[in-house]
This record gives C-alpha cells, sequence and structure tokens, in this order.
C-alpha cells in the first residue's frame, strides 16, 4: 500500500513494509533538455528511506571524487532530519532523472549532483536541510496526531520522537508508516536554528572509510559484470591525427583478445563532444591481454595541425603576445598615465605552465548496451553528461540510461569531461558486448583537458606615499573555451582571468587584459581554476611591489586592503569580496607563523590570500634552501568558509588542496616537443613525496555565513606564498613554475 | 609449466601467461580487487601487497616470479587477526585518512608492513615510504602509521 503526495519538491511513499521513503525533484534547477523521453526513470534510491524498525538510510547525491561530499551532504538531511547520525546508513544515489513534461526532456530528481566549481555544500545547504525539514515536518505530526499532542510539543531528535515535559517517545520507524500520509503545506519549512545543531559543525568521519581500507568499496575501475570485456585503446600521439595504417594481425593472434576496433577522429575544428583522439582499440577477455595486444599493434599515424608545435615555441608566443594590447577585460583609471610618470615601477612576467590532472585512479568506464537500455557505472563529475554523451551515440532515451556513481579516485576536474564514456560507449557499440575501458597512466597523461597554459606580465606602480598606484595584468593564455560543449556563448578569458579578485577595486587605475594564445590541445578545469592559474602571479606580484615599496609584505597587503567592506565581485561562487575576510584569514595565518618573529639566517616566510569560489584563504610559509633543495619547516593555513559543516573534512581538503598546489608548483610540468606530449608516468610527472610533505597547519575561522565548498580552496594560495617564502629566504624570485629544477640549477 | 603458489593461504596453480603481472591476476583472475592499478611501472605503490610478508608492487611483479612464495592482499590482511594490520586500519579509521582513497590500500599494506617490522618506526622510517597520494593525505598517514605503531606495541604487551 502507498501513497504518493506530491507537494512542493518532495516526494513521499509509503514503503509496504511501513517505511517511509523520500524523492524529491527540484522545479528550480530542471533545465530542458532536448531529448525525446520514454519509458520509466531507471534511477532508483531516495534522499531518505526511514525502516519500520527504525533504520534512517539517506542518500547521498553528489558525485564523490574524494573531496568528501558522500558525508558532508548527507549531514544536511540528517541535520534537520534530527537523526541519529552514528546510526544513519548513507547511500549514493545514482544519477537521478525523470521526464519533464514541459518543456520536453528531462529533469533532474535529486537536484545538481555533478563536482565542480565547489557548489555542492553551498547547493545543497538550503535544499537538502529542507529534505530533512520536510520529512521531520511528517514524523513530527504523525507522533503528535498518535498522542493527541500539539505538534509544537513534539521534537525530533536523534532517531527518535519526544513530548516536550513527557516521558513519551517513539523512534522514527514505528510513525514512519503514518508520516508517509501526511503532507506538509507548500513552500519552505523552517530550519532549526543553529544553537540546536547536533550534526552540522561537527568533526565526522568519511561515511565509508572502512571499505576504502580495507579493499571492499567497488570503483569503477573494479567493475566486473558478466560477459565483460576489458578494452585498451592505441590513440593518436598528435593531437587532432589520424591512423594512416594498421596492421594488427600479430595483436589479433594473441590470446585472449576478442576484438580491434577503430575510434574515429572529431574533424578539425569541430567541438571535441565525444572521444579526444583517432585510435585502435584491443577488446580482450582481460586486462592483460589487452594491454599485450596494444603493445603489438602496427600503426602509422598522420600527425594532426599541431604536429611541429611544441610548449617552449608556445611560450615566446606567449611573451610576445603579452608586448600586444589585449581585450579590456577591466579597466579602470588611467594605467598608462600611471606608468608614463611614475618613479618606482616594476614590469615582469610568469609563467604558468600545462598541468596534467593525473587522478590516481586512471580514466575508464563501464557501458553495457542493450536494444533500448544502458548502463553506465564510471568515475564522473557530470553524471548528467555522462547520460547524454550515451544518448548521442546510440540514441537509447536518456530515461533508459541508468549512471551509476561509484566512488572516483580522485577527480579535481578531470572527470568533468566524459570523453572515456563516450570511448566506451563507441566501442560497446561495435563489439556488441558490455565493455570496461581502461586508461593506463601514459593514456592519462597524454590525453587531457590540461590546466591552460599563459604568461602573465605584471606591470605595476608605486605612488608617493609607497602604496599601489596602478596595476597593469596582461595575460595571454590558451584558453578553455576552445572546441569544447557548449562554449560557443563563453569569453576565451573564461577560467583564465579572475578580473576582479585583488587588488581590482583596491587600486585607482587598474588594468587587465587578455589575448588567446593557439594550441592544438584540449585544456579544461583543474582544480581551483582561474585561481590557480592567475593567483600564482598577482599573489606573487603584490609581493615583489612590497619589497619595492620596502614595506612587509602582510602590512603592504593589509594596508591595501583598508577597512572591511564589500567590493563587487563577478565570478562563479561569489557575488561580492570581502575586504574584511580576507584581511582576516591574513592576520590568522600570520599570527600562527609567528610572522613579526625573526628567523636564523637563511630562513624566509612567504604570504598570499585570495578569494577562492566564495571562501577566504591564506597561507603562510616558512622555508630555506639548502644544497638546491627546499626545505619547508612550517605551513599554516587560515579559511574562511563561512560556517563550517564537517570541520574534519573541511581540514581534509585544506591539507589535501595545500599539498596539491605544493605538488604543482615544485614538480609538475605537461611539455610538449614536436606535437608530442613528454611525460608518460610518474618519474617523468612527479606528485610530491611522502618525505617532501609538510604538515599543514589549518585554523578554520568560525562563523555563521552561508558556507562556501572547501574542495579547491587550499591549492591557488600556496604557490605564491611558497614562491614569496623561498624569495625572503634565498632573494631568487621565481616567476615560472615549477620550482623544484630552478633551485637546483 | 604450472607455477605454484599460495595467495592468502590458498594454494594456487597458474598455467596462463607466467608474465601477467601479479597485479592483473589479482583484479582480474582472483577477484581481488582491492588492490589497485595507478602506474603500472613500480612508481606509485597503489598496487602494494606482501609477498613473503614484505610490502611488494605487485604492477612490476611477474606472476612467474612467485613460485614457492607467499602473498597476501588487503582482502586477507583486513579479515586476519594480524595485530600490525588492525592498528593500522583502526588508525587509519579513527583519524579518518582517505580522500579519494584510491591509494589506501596500498598506502596501509606499506604501513603494516613498517609497522610489523618497525615496532618504533622513526620520522624517517616513516618518510622512507614512497607510495604516492595525489590527494595529499601524507600528514595523517604519518600520524596514523605512528598511533599504529603505539597501539601494537600495547596490544603485544597485553
Amino acid at each position: 500500500m502507498s501513497a504518493v503526495t506530491r507537494r512542493d519538491f518532495l516526494v513521499v511513499t509509503a514503503t509496504a513494509a511501513g517505511g517511509l521513503v523520500a524523492s524529491a525533484y527540484f522545479p528550480a534547477r530542471a533545465r530542458a533538455v532536448e531529448t525525446a523521453t520514454r519509458g520509466a526513470s531507471t534511477a532508483l534510491g531516495a534522499f531518505v528511506r526511514i525502516e519500520p524498525d527504525g533504520t534512517v538510510v539517506i542518500g547521498a547525491r553528489g558525485a564523490e571524487i574524494g573531496q568528501g561530499v558522500i558525508t558532508s551532504l548527507p549531514m544536511l538531511i540528517a541535520e534537520e532530519l534530527g537523526a541519529d547520525w552514528e546510526r544513519v546508513r548513507v547511500e549514493q544515489l545514482p544519477l537521478g532523472i525523470e521526464a519533464s513534461p514541459n518543456p520536453p526532456g528531462v529533469r533532474p530528481r535529486f537536484g545538481a549532483q555533478g563536482a565542480g566549481g565547489s557548489t555542492n555544500i553551498p547547493e545543497g545547504w538550503n535544499e537538502l536541510r529542507q529534505v530533512g525539514a520536510q520529512v521531520r515536518w511528517r514524523l513530527v505530526h504523525a507522533a503528535a496526531q498518535r498522542w493527541g499532542v500539539k505538534p509544537e510539543d513534539v521534537r525530533a531528535e536523534k532517531g527518535s520522537l519526544f513530548v516536550s515535559g513527557g516521558r513519551r517517545t517513539v523512534h522514527f520507524g514505528e510513525v514512519a508508516g503514518d508520516a508517509a500520509k501526511l503532507s506538509p503545506p507548500g513552500g519552505e519549512l523552517p530550519l532549526k536554528p543553529a544553537s540546536t545543531w547536533r550534526i552540522i559543525g561537527t568533526p565526522q568521519r568519511t561515511v565509508d572509510a572502512a571499505g576504502i581500507i580495507s579493499g571492499t568499496t567497488r570503483y569503477g575501475l573494479d567493475v566486473r559484470e558478466p560477459g565483460m570485456l576489458t578494452a585498451v585503446v592505441a590513440r593518436c600521439p598528435y593531437f587532432g591525427g589520424e591512423i594512416a595504417s594498421v596492421d594488427d594481425t600479430k595483436a589479433r593472434a594473441m590470446p585472449g583478445v576478442r576484438h580491434i576496433v577503430r575510434l574515429p577522429a572529431t574533424p578539425a575544428n569541430e567541438p571535441m563532444l565525444h572521444n579526444l583522439a583517432a585510435g585502435v582499440a584491443v577488446v580482450a577477455d582481460d586486462t592483460w591481454s589487452a594491454l599485450q595486444a596494444r603493445n603489438a599493434l602496427a600503426i602509422e599515424w598522420k600527425p594532426g595541425p599541431g604536429a611541429k608545435d611544441s610548449t617552449a615555441a608556445l611560450e615566446q608566443r606567449c611573451i610576445a603576445a603579452t608586448k600586444q594590447p589585449g581585450t579590456h577585460v577591466r579597466n579602470d583609471g588611467d594605467v598608462e598615465a600611471a606608468h608614463a610618470g611614475a618613479k618606482r615601477a616594476l614590469d615582469v612576467t610568469y609563467i604558468v605552465p600545462f598541468l596534467a590532472h593525473a587522478t590516481m585512479e586512471p580514466q575508464n568506464a563501464f557501458v553495457k548496451l542493450e536494444k533500448d537500455r544502458a548502463l553506465v557505472i564510471a568515475p564522473t563529475q557530470s553524471p548528467g553528461q555522462a547520460n547524454k554523451v550515451v544518448h548521442e551515440l546510440t540514441g537509447i532515451p536518456r530515461l533508459n540510461i541508468e549512471v551509476q556513481l561509484p566512488r572516483a579516485g580522485g577527480g579535481f576536474g578531470r572527470r568533468g569531461e566524459t570523453d572515456a564514456i563516450s570511448e566506451a560507449t563507441l566501442i560497446a557499440k561495435q563489439v556488441k558486448a558490455p565493455v570496461k575501458l581502461m586508461w593506463t597512466r601514459d593514456d592519462d597523461l597524454q590525453n587531457d583537458f590540461y590546466r591552460p597554459f599563459g604568461a602573465h606580465r605584471m606591470r605595476g606602480t608605486l605612488a608617493e606615499n609607497g602604496q599601489l598606484a596602478s596595476w597593469w595584468h596582461t595575460t595571454v593564455g590558451t584558453p578553455i573555451a576552445w572546441r569544447g560543449r557548449d562554449m560557443e556563448k563563453a569569453p576565451a578569458w573564461m577560467g583564465l582571468v579572475d578580473e576582479d579578485g585583488v587588488p581590482a577595486g583596491l587600486v585607482p587605475n587598474y588594468r587587465s587584459e587578455f589575448s588567446a594564445a593557439e594550441f592544438q590541445r584540449m585544456r579544461g578545469w583543474w582544480r581551483g581554476p582561474v585561481h590557480t592559474f592567475a593567483a600564482f602571479a598577482t599573489q606573487s606580484f603584490i609581493d615583489e611591489m612590497a619589497h619595492l615599496a620596502q614595506r612587509d609584505p602582510l602590512e603592504f597587503r593589509l594596508a591595501l586592503l583598508g577597512e572591511p567592506r564589500e567590493l563587487p565581485y563577478d565570478g562563479h561562487g561569489a557575488k561580492v569580496l570581502d575586504t574584511g575576510r580576507l584581511a582576516n584569514v591574513l592576520r590568522i595565518a600570520a599570527e600562527k607563523m609567528d610572522w613579526k618573529q625573526a628567523r636564523p639566517a637563511g630562513r624566509g616566510l612567504g604570504i598570499a590570500a585570495h578569494l577562492v569560489f566564495g571562501g577566504y584563504t591564506a597561507h603562510a610559509f616558512e622555508v630555506s634552501v639548502a644544497g638546491g633543495e627546499l626545505h619547508i619547516h612550517r605551513c599554516v593555513c587560515a579559511v574562511d568558509v563561512g560556517q563550517p559543516v564537517n570541520p574534519l573534512g573541511i581540514e581534509a581538503q585544506i591539507i589535501g588542496g595545500t599539498l596539491d598546489g605544493i605538488s604543482a608548483a615544485l614538480h609538475q610540468e605537461i611539455t610538449v616537443k614536436d606535437g608530442r606530449i613528454e611525460q608518460s608516468n610518474f618519474d617523468t610527472y612527479r606528485l610530491l613525496a611522502m618525505r617532501e610533505a609538510p604538515d599543514v597547519e589549518v585554523h578554520i575561522v568560525p562563523s555563521a555565513l552561508a558556507p562556501a565548498g572547501a574542495g579547491e580552496m587550499g591549492t591557488p594560495t600556496a604557490a605564491p606564498a611558497l614562491a614569496n617564502a623561498i624569495f625572503a629566504a634565498t632573494g631568487k624570485r621565481l616567476r615560472r613554475m615549477p620550482f623544484a629544477p630552478q633551485l637546483r640549477g | 609449466m604450472a607455477i605454484r603458489f599460495t595467495l592468502n593461504e590458498k594454494a594456487i596453480e597458474w598455467s596462463g601467461d607466467p608474465a601477467m603481472p601479479l597485479l592483473w591476476y589479482l583484479r582480474d583472475h582472483a577477484g581481488l580487487a582491492g588492490t589497485k592499478y595507478a602506474c603500472g611501472v613500480g612508481a606509485c605503490g597503489a598496487c602494494t601487497v606482501h609477498v613473503d610478508g614484505a610490502a611488494q608492487r605487485s604492477c612490476v611483479m611477474p606472476v612467474a616470479g612467485l613460485e614457492g612464495k607467499r602473498v597476501a592482499t588487503i582482502e586477507a590482511l583486513a579479515a586476519s587477526n594480524d595485530r600490525a594490520a588492525h592498528a593500522v586500519l583502526d588508525a587509519w579509521k579513527e583519524l579518518d585518512v582517505p580522500q579519494c582513497g584510491w591509494c589506501q590500500v596500498g598506502q596501509v599494506m606499506a604501513a603494516i608492513d613498517l609497522v610489523a617490522r618497525k615496532p618504533a618506526p622513526t620520522d624517517a622510517d616513516i618518510a622512507s615510504i614512497t607510495n604516492l597520494c595525489r590527494c595529499g593525505t601524507y600528514p595523517r598517514i604519518r600520524e596514523a602509521i605512528r598511533r599504529a605503531a603505539a597501539q601494537s606495541r600495547e596490544r603485544g604487551q597485553s
């Protein structure tokens, strides 16, 4: 027996056993999709399921890539529900879509499920607490009816319902069946005051950690399904190149090899909607057979338009272009006049290399195609797009394409792209069997959507009083908005220029201008996009200007930020830049670092601060360099994320984000020579090792403001703070990444 | 000629390709997917298993080299009564070490080996672990190893 009630957005159903299931859709977020829809939604799962025995199961809607949303998002629901967190069971939800009658297409059933731009927490903050509140209303009213008391006198706490002043209590399961038949009034319900929170703001461990460390968690690459074949692909090493000839005689004769099929290249200059490269797929009974046979292929490639290109030449082109005017993204006052009359001025150029994402779990996808149904199991940050690309390549209706979301072994922006899922689909179509596609590490490093390459020419002048009089930032870089999906309207500087970042609005004469550089490789979103690319230059250059002014770099920054106030800011994740919040994290980082305390000769301190997707971060480093080796003595990070949801998770993200920033700054660079990527594994594309990794002292600012996501906040300021510390220690200004070879050289 | 070895206390006879790395045998043929692939060249340690009790990188270890050896994977250690294994797994949970988690089984296997060999590992001993983590869980790994070693010592005395 089930009663379905649809009020506002929550769909609550009684289960046959007398429990309750609550699902939802979010009309405000529903986007028109052009696809015809028929059949029923394949998505299973719910936000809340209450079993008659009182077991509370909470669905985690976000794609978990290591950023902790499988824990933090259910915490939001559990808080408002009044659940006992210690006894809540969390289940990962698959992609949830359902038919949308008007406009016809599909709409999200669970709201936003992707990962990108640190939006999971800010988007879930009200939506998911509201889910909890809507279910709590039903439980409270069901208990009140049973006891003949006023609902105001019933409270939900730790999985049970209590009558104020009375002794009566029932656990959720006992009234779940009744609760499912009730409907709250339309509109949003009031949420609990912060003073009564028991879960939000408390440190909570990763809900599925036990499975991860004991090897039972099933990631995408661990999928084994009946009848499954394993595929690997030999891809053209030249971007946009094609297959000239293939001799697969030897490979076909090898044991375990079932099929050898081709993947077409996307025609030059067309959007890169599906697979990244022309290739030859080997489909075999197991991974080793597939890898062996791939080695045995004899392929001649026809190099593409980038066959002669190199990053060395790109760098020269970018530097030359910084001498030419670009498109003014923001232009305040008159930088040219300020420069013409300046007594104290600097004009320097920073270089930011291409970076690969290098997720520890390489790209992979399992795709099973049936007549008019499909199953996708893949680590992805874009579950909706995963569904869409399979539809595009097969014509299977979107509602018949199930996308499961296994825990992903890292994301960092790479899994926002669905090229591996497209490849697996193209292969499965040809071989007519379920296929698990695996990328090897060299596939992964050489076929990425790289963090953009760029040159930042920074020009600044000082006024008589030693303050910044002008700031002129000329960015030349390889746009992310290039042959991408849905990129038609994106400006070329999207993801490269933080035009309202510090010191915009703080200097009377300010210009941020941009020119695009051509290069034949895809570019994409890399953890803290815009910010990791831009803040290295801006936060290093502020330091250079402070030294030019013979001022302490911390004092110079605080004077620049001035009185606490909100400056207009136009970027995703933030509507204003609060100078007070930024100054506050700077002061905390400095204080924890004992900034004013004199250090022994050879030690140097560096600091940097930045607004990242609505959160404020400051890093302070203490370093020395001996024998060409960097030693990080201390590393402090202060963050203001607004209201912390899970402090233990935030600390993990800030530690990890910081080490990611250090790792990239010290070691990483993707280079291209004669059209080919030069790095192929961790020996040539180095990740920070444990012996090099400092402890990171994280300080989280207490705050009741709406929360920002912390997944990307730790990364952008690590590199400039480190560079500033290296300058303080050695007098050597590092204006290009990676640093380690320059320290040795 | 078949290769004979012990895998998680079970006798194995392998007559397939002797060049197949142990990693792919475990994942594709033994149904033990807890051991992970990440580099294939022995550079990262995500595939760490124990061979005759010592941490080894299974992605560069051909099955041919296992004749007469004892292989243990996380699946067996997690289910065993091994003192070092449990101290390490408990410390990993208490300190909430994993982020994405892909490298963590390898990290745990390296840590169990270290704690079993060195009941009181120094900072240098801990820093000698070369398993890579892209998420930057190293500070919590270090702390977890210290804690696991201390707990393992305590349990050994009781």
